[in-house]
């Protein structure tokens, strides 16, 4: 457990947290390196299957960051990821992964330092958690499956 | 459509522990639609039920597929192929498609994804209503196209009753009475002589009082 590195899965829309790791860049932030984003026109675009999916090949937490509440540039696509994420803490925690490996963030294009602070907190808060429990199984089962 | 709810994840499984391998089916149609039972709900149930296994370390194989429809033969058909390395099914269609898929293949076991819940209609993005309930004997034709069978909690045929109050029901105070709708409507269009008129008691047989239904069609039959 002292070396674990959580691989962290950040679904990033395009229109603002994207553009936020951008800025992070360009203002030399540092936050881990375990975070790898996959940019998404809309967080509204990223569906409970992508999260599952996630988790299930060995993701230790994935996040998806949004717009701030109103300003989604689809009107309101991160309402729609909100209550997605919300649904699945509940169905990972019902059968045993835990919902708080799941998490919706909001920010605007210019939250640079909020996109590295965001990264850095749940990079921890995984750490913390420990590694997924689907990585514990042995590897002929996970194939199988 | 017909309307469904995917049971509690516990339920299901208990409904799947027994078994090393299952075939999860879904259904193209109404279950699509509604967001309980299609080619994506499939997906995601598939993927919670391997990390439960997983995570309890008990070996466990799913294939998944979702088939055009679940109601039909001809359809259903299509799983033969992939039920001989399956031990059970696990099927995310409403009751008809888990009971075709049960007739088809009487050595496998199968169980239900889903709680069927009704025949009814969006109301919104994530709300469903009951609309119909199947009754045999349409009378949307004197209620101004609102069912007093599915939409009235009393079923009455000469309605309000006295617990219609602003236009809710006593019931429950989230449902418009269908009686107060029925008459709002007559009246838009000009027809509220029809609502002096009074229904006649409605024979139940046609709604399956007398014994489960069946269509037959001479001139489509083989």
């Amino acid at each position: 457990m002292e070396n674990f590195e959580p691989v962290i899965l950040a679904f990033c829309c395009h229109y603002c947290a994207y553009t936020a790791a951008d800025m992070a860049g360009s203002m030399r932030l540092r936050y881990p390196p375990n975070v790898k984003i996959i940019r998404v026109p809309c967080s509204g675009k990223v569906d409970a299957i992508h999260i599952m999916k996630s988790l299930e090949k060995g993701a230790d937490g994935v996040y998806v960051a949004g717009c701030l509440e109103g300003d989604c540039h689809f009107k309101n696509g991160n309402g729609r990821a909100t209550h997605r994420v919300e649904y699945l803490k509940k169905l990972l925690d019902e059968i045993g992964i835990g919902g708080e490996r799941v998490e919706m963030f909001a920010m605007s294009a210019g939250m640079g330092e909020r996109f590295a602070q965001t990264a850095t907190d749940f990079t921890e808060k995984i750490r913390q958690l420990g590694p997924n429990p689907v990585k514990a199984a042995p590897q002929n089962q996970r194939a199988a499956g | 459509m017909i309307t469904a709810e995917r049971k509690p994840i516990e339920e299901l499984i208990q409904s799947v522990k027994p078994y090393r391998s299952i075939l999860l089916a879904g259904c193209n149609e109404c279950v699509t639609v509604c967001a309980a039972g299609g080619r994506k709900e499939v997906g995601v149930l598939a993927s919670a039920l391997k990390m439960h296994f997983l995570k309890a370390g008990k070996p466990f194989e799913i294939q998944e597929i979702t088939l055009e429809r679940q109601c039909d033969p001809e359809y259903v058909e299509q799983l033969a192929s992939n039920l001989d390395q399956v031990d059970a099914v696990l099927s995310m269609a409403c009751g008809c498609g888990v009971q075709e898929v049960a007739r088809r293949f009487h050595n496998k076991p199968v169980f239900p994804a889903l709680n069927t819940k009704f025949m009814g209609a969006s109301e919104r993005q994530g709300v469903w209503s009951e609309r119909c309930q199947g009754c045999g004997d349409c009378v949307l034709g004197y209620t101004g196209g609102i069912c007093p069978v599915a939409r009235c909690s009393k079923q009455l045929f000469n309605g309000p009753c006295g617990g219609s109050s602003n236009g809710k029901c006593e019931v429950d105070p989230n449902v418009d009475c269908a009686w107060q709708l029925i008459w709002d409507r007559l009246k838009a269009l000009g027809m509220t002589e029809r609502y002096e008129e009074n229904l006649p008691a409605k024979d139940w047989r046609p709604a399956g009082g007398a014994g489960p239904r069946r269509i037959i069609r001479e001139d489509m039959a083989l």
